[in-house]
C-alpha cells in the first residue's frame, strides 16, 4: 500500500500468511451462513498478531509496531480486503482508540484491556436512522440525571451489534456531543438484527427507549467529545479505505489474470482494445485510490491540519470509484460474475459495505465543501 | 578519491536561496507564481513572454537556473534533491512559469540527453539565460497519435538537409525561437527505422508560421509549413535514422511535465494542469455563494467532487513520481498521471459547467465569468487530446504496465513507403 519499514513487512507478511491460512476464500463462504461471521478463537489469534493494539496508546496497554499505528493498522484492513476477511477490525479499534485516549482508569481496565486481547468485541454506535443517517447528524439525546444520564433514540447500522457487550454510544447534549460506554445489558436498551449485503459483517438496530446510565459510563468529559467523534470518523474512514483498496486489488489481479487465460473468437480477452482501454481505467483507480488511502492512514496517525480534508476527499474517490472498478471487474468476467459460486462477489459485497458506512461518498463530498467553505469565512 | 569537489548540501543550498529569492524576485499573491490558464491578447502574449525572459535570466544571474543541469553547460551540476528543495522556496514568488514547458523539458532535456558536447554547450546555455525558448515540431497535420508516422521529410544535401513538409499544435511557435523536430529521413525502412530529429531555428527562409484559431477563440497553437528549409547537418540530434529512440525519451521527458522533471522550475504542490482564472475547484464555493445555491446538497456535492478530485490527483502523482524515481516501476507509469489529468479536467470542466446553469449559455455583461465557463466548457476534451490523446495514454498502461497483447500493427514490417496513408492510397 506504502513503503514499510522493515518491522512494518514482517508484521504486514505475518497477518497474511495467517489470513492465507485461516480464511480462504471458501471458509469465508461458509461463515457466510454463520450467525456472528467469525469465530471467536480466529478473533483472539489475531489480536495476539497486533491487530487490536495498535491505535492504543501504550500508557493503555496498546502498541504500534513502527510508532505510526494507523498506518499500521491500514495494513490490516488492506489485508483484511484482499482476503475479504471477517472479524470486528474497524470496531474494536475505533472503540479500543476511544477507551485509550479519554476512557476511566476503570474502563481501561476492563473493557479495553478485552478489546486488546480479543476477549470482547468493539462495536461503535455512531450512525442512526434516516432521516438523521447524514454524516455528522447526532440526534440521540443524553440528559443529565440523578447520579447519570437519560439516553434517548435509536442507532443503525452498528456492527456486531449482537454480539458485542458494550457499545460506544455517540449522543448529543446542550453542550455538544458526548461518548458513553454502554453495556448491551443495560434496561431499556433493545438490540435488533439487521439483515446484511457483506458476507461476514453483522449489523444491528439499537433502540435506546429511554435508557438509564451511570455517569461511570462516560467516555471522556460530557458534551466535549465532538472533536474526539470527527477524529474517530476520520479513523474508521481510513480503515475502511484501506480495506477497499485490499478489495479492489485482489479484484483486480484476479481480473486481469483471467482476461489473458479467457478466450474468445480465438483470441485472449487482454488483446482486445476495449478490454485493454477499461484495464488502464482500473488500474488509474487503483493507484489514485492506493494513492490517497496511504496519505489518509498518514494524515489521522499525524493529525494533520488537512486530516480531514484527505480523509473525505478519500472517502468520495475509494467510495465510488472502488465500486466502479468491482463492478467493471464483474463485467469483465461476464456471466459468471454474478454467480455466487464465483469469490467475486464477496469483495464487490465488502466494498458496497464499507462504501456506504460512515458517510457516503456524496456525503463526504459536501463535508469537504463545508470544511472549505467554514475556512473562507474564517 | 574524488577530484570533484564536494557538493553544497541540500540545507545550506535551501536556505541561500531563501535569502536570494527574498532580495531579488517579485512576490505573487498565490503560491503558485500566477500559473493560471489566462487568455492574452498577442500584445498581452509578447510581454508576457518578454517578462518570463527577465525571469528566467534573473534566476541565472542569481545562480538558480539549470540545477540540475552538468556545469560545463551553464548548469549548477547539482541534485534533484537541490531542485526539489529549490521549489519549495519558490513557492510565492514569480517564476517563469509559461517557459518551463516545453523549452526545458521536454526539448533541453533531450539536448542534454542526445546532443553533442558541442550542441549542448551551444544550445543548453542560452535557454538557461533565457535567450532561447524551444517548442517541438511533432504532431503532423496527417495525425497526430501516430508519431512514428511521420511525413515532413529531410533530404541529405551535402553538409545540409532540406527539410519539407507541415507541423502542427506546436504552442507558441509564432513567437518562440527553436524548434525541436522530427523528420523522415528514409522511407525505404519500416516506419520507426527511418526517422531523426533536428534543432530548428523556427525564423528562417522556408519556415512560414500560421496561428489556428481555437473553437473558443483562442490563438495559441500554430501550424507550421516548411519548403525546402535548410538545416546544417551540425544541428542533427542523435544519429541519422535512429531518431525514434531519441523519441521514445523525448515522450518520456514530456510525461514528467506532469511532475517529476529534474529540470523544472515549479513551485512544490503545485497543479499539474493549470489553474483556470477562476482559481480553480476551490473558486467554486465564491461562483456558488454568488448563484445562492451552496446550500444545496447537490452543489456542495458537485463542489466537493471537484476538490476531491485535486487532492486524490496531487496523491497520485506523489505516489508515482515517487515509485519511478525509486525504480519500483517503470517511468510507463507516467501515462497514469496522463489519463488522469486527462478525464479528471473533463469532470471538472462539466462540473464548472453545470453549476451555473443557464447563465453559462446566455449571459449579460454583468455576468462574463458566467461566459468564460461556458466557452470553456466547449474546449472540454482539450484535456483528453493534448500532449498525447488518453487513447494513447490507455494503449500505454495496459500495454507496457499491465503488460496486456499489443494492438495488431500493419505497418512495421513494411518500408514506410508502402504503408497505406489514407483511404485513397489503399
Amino acid at each position: 500500500m506504502f513503503p514499510r519499514t522493515a518491522d512494518q513487512l514482517l508484521f504486514e507478511e505475518t497477518t497474511q500468511k495467517f489470513l492465507d491460512a485461516e480464511c480462504s476464500l471458501d471458509t469465508v463462504r461458509d461463515l457466510g451462513s454463520t450467525s456472528s461471521g467469525f469465530e471467536a478463537a480466529y478473533w483472539k489469534r489475531g489480536a495476539e498478531l497486533g491487530w487490536t493494539s495498535l491505535v492504543v496508546p501504550e500508557s493503555a496497554g496498546g502498541g504500534s509496531v513502527s510508532d505510526q499505528g494507523v498506518k499500521d493498522l491500514a495494513l490490516v484492513a488492506y489485508q483484511f480486503g484482499m482476503h475479504a476477511a471477517p472479524g470486528p477490525l474497524l470496531g474494536s479499534n475505533v472503540v479500543a482508540a476511544a477507551l485509550g485516549r479519554w476512557g476511566s482508569a476503570e474502563q481501561q481496565a476492563d473493557t479495553l484491556s478485552a478489546l486488546v486481547s480479543g476477549e470482547e468485541i468493539g462495536a461503535w454506535a455512531l450512525a442512526e436512522n434516516p432521516p438523521n443517517d447524514t454524516l455528522g447528524t447526532i440526534v440521540l439525546r443524553a440528559t443529565p440525571t440523578d447520579g447519570g444520564y437519560l439516553l434517548a433514540g435509536s442507532k443503525s447500522p452498528v456492527e456486531s451489534g449482537v454480539e458485542a457487550k458494550n457499545f460506544l454510544v455517540t449522543a448529543t447534549g446542550d453542550s455538544g456531543l458526548s461518548q458513553f460506554l454502554v453495556p448491551a445489558d443495560t434496561p431499556g436498551l433493545r438490540v435488533i438484527r439487521l439483515n446484511s449485503l457483506d458476507m461476514t459483517k453483522r449489523f444491528a438496530h439499537l433502540e435506546f427507549d429511554g435508557v438509564q446510565v451511570l455517569a461511570s459510563t462516560l467516555v471522556g468529559q460530557a458534551g466535549s467529545a465532538d472533536q474526539a467523534v470527527d477524529w474517530l470518523t476520520d479513523l474508521a474512514v481510513a480503515i475502511q479505505l484501506a480495506e477497499m483498496c485490499g478489495a479492489m486489488r485482489w479484484a483486480f489481479d484476479t481480473t486481469l489474470e483471467w482476461s489473458f487465460n479467457r478466450y474468445s473468437f480465438g483470441r485472449p480477452l487482454a488483446s482486445y482494445q476495449e478490454i485493454k482501454h477499461r484495464f488502464a481505467d482500473m488500474k488509474m483507480w487503483l493507484e489514485a485510490s492506493l494513492a490517497v488511502a496511504a496519505q489518509a492512514a498518514d494524515a489521522v496517525d499525524r493529525d494533520t491540519p488537512d486530516r480531514s480534508d484527505i480523509v473525505s476527499a478519500g472517502k468520495f474517490y475509494v467510495g465510488r470509484y472502488g465500486l466502479e472498478l468491482l463492478q467493471d471487474c464483474v463485467q469483465m468476467h461476464g456471466g459468471i460474475g454474478i454467480t455466487f459460486d464465483h469469490h467475486l462477489h464477496m469483495f464487490l459485497r465488502r466494498v458496497s459495505t464499507d462504501s456506504m458506512l460512515f458517510g457516503t461518498p456524496g456525503q463526504h463530498a459536501a463535508r469537504l465543501t463545508d470544511l472549505h467553505a467554514a475556512r473562507e469565512v474564517a | 578519491m574524488t577530484d570533484v569537489d564536494e557538493l553544497e548540501s541540500v540545507e545550506d543550498f535551501a536556505a541561500r536561496a531563501r535569502v536570494w529569492l527574498a532580495a531579488n524576485m517579485p512576490r505573487t499573491s498565490d503560491d503558485f507564481g500566477g500559473y493560471k490558464a489566462v487568455s492574452r491578447t498577442d500584445e498581452e502574449e509578447l510581454a508576457h513572454i518578454s517578462h518570463c525572459r527577465d525571469l528566467q535570466r534573473q534566476l541565472y544571474d542569481g545562480g538558480f537556473a539549470g540545477i540540475c543541469v552538468p556545469r560545463p553547460y551553464g548548469g549548477l551540476g547539482l541534485t534533484p534533491e537541490h531542485q526539489l528543495a529549490f521549489n519549495q522556496e519558490i513557492r510565492g514568488y514569480e517564476y517563469p512559469a509559461d517557459t518551463q514547458v516545453p523549452t526545458l523539458t521536454p526539448c533541453m532535456s533531450v539536448i542534454l540527453e542526445f546532443g553533442t558536447d558541442e550542441q549542448k554547450k551551444a544550445h543548453v546555455p542560452p535557454i538557461l539565460k533565457g535567450e532561447t525558448f524551444w517548442m517541438q515540431f511533432l504532431s503532423e497535420p496527417s495525425g497526430g497519435s501516430d508519431l512514428a508516422g511521420a511525413q515532413t521529410t529531410a533530404v541529405r544535401d551535402g553538409d545540409a538537409w532540406i527539410l519539407n513538409g507541415s507541423k502542427i499544435w506546436t504552442t507558441g511557435a509564432w513567437w518562440a525561437d527553436w524548434g525541436l523536430c522530427l523528420a523522415r529521413t528514409n522511407w525505404d525502412v519500416p516506419k520507426h527505422r527511418g526517422l531523426s530529429v533536428f534543432m530548428l531555428k523556427i525564423n528562417q527562409p522556408g519556415i512560414e508560421v500560421h496561428r489556428i484559431e481555437m473553437l473558443n477563440g483562442s490563438k495559441e497553437f500554430c501550424q507550421e509549413f516548411m519548403t525546402d528549409v535548410v538545416v546544417p547537418h551540425s544541428q542533427l540530434i542523435g544519429q541519422v535514422d535512429e531518431g525514434w529512440g531519441v523519441v521514445v525519451r523525448w515522450m518520456f521527458h514530456e510525461r514528467t511535465i506532469a511532475g517529476g522533471s529534474k529540470y523544472v522550475t515549479s513551485p512544490a504542490g503545485r497543479p499539474a494542469v493549470a489553474l483556470d482564472p477562476t482559481g480553480g475547484p476551490s473558486a467554486l464555493i465564491p461562483m456558488a455563494k454568488k448563484r445562492g445555491i451552496l446550500g444545496e446538497n447537490r452543489v456542495k456535492e458537485m463542489i466537493g467532487e471537484s476538490l476531491a478530485i485535486t487532492i486524490v490527483g496531487n496523491a497520485l502523482t506523489n505516489r508515482i513520481t515517487e515509485e519511478v524515481r525509486t525504480g519500483s516501476v517503470s517511468d510507463q507509469a507516467a501515462a497514469i498521471t496522463r489519463l488522469w489529468y486527462g478525464v479528471t479536467a473533463v469532470r471538472n470542466s462539466t462540473i464548472c459547467f453545470e453549476l451555473p446553469g443557464a447563465t453559462a449559455v446566455a449571459w449579460s455583461d454583468d455576468e462574463i465569468e458566467f461566459g468564460k465557463i461556458g466557452q470553456r466548457y466547449l474546449m472540454r476534451q482539450a484535456s483528453c487530446i493534448a500532449g498525447g490523446t488518453t487513447e494513447m495514454a490507455r494503449n500505454a498502461i495496459s500495454e507496457r504496465v499491465l503488460g496486456m497483447p499489443s494492438e495488431r500493427r500493419v505497418d512495421k514490417d513494411i518500408p514506410f513507403r508502402d504503408v497505406p496513408r489514407s483511404a485513397a492510397s489503399r
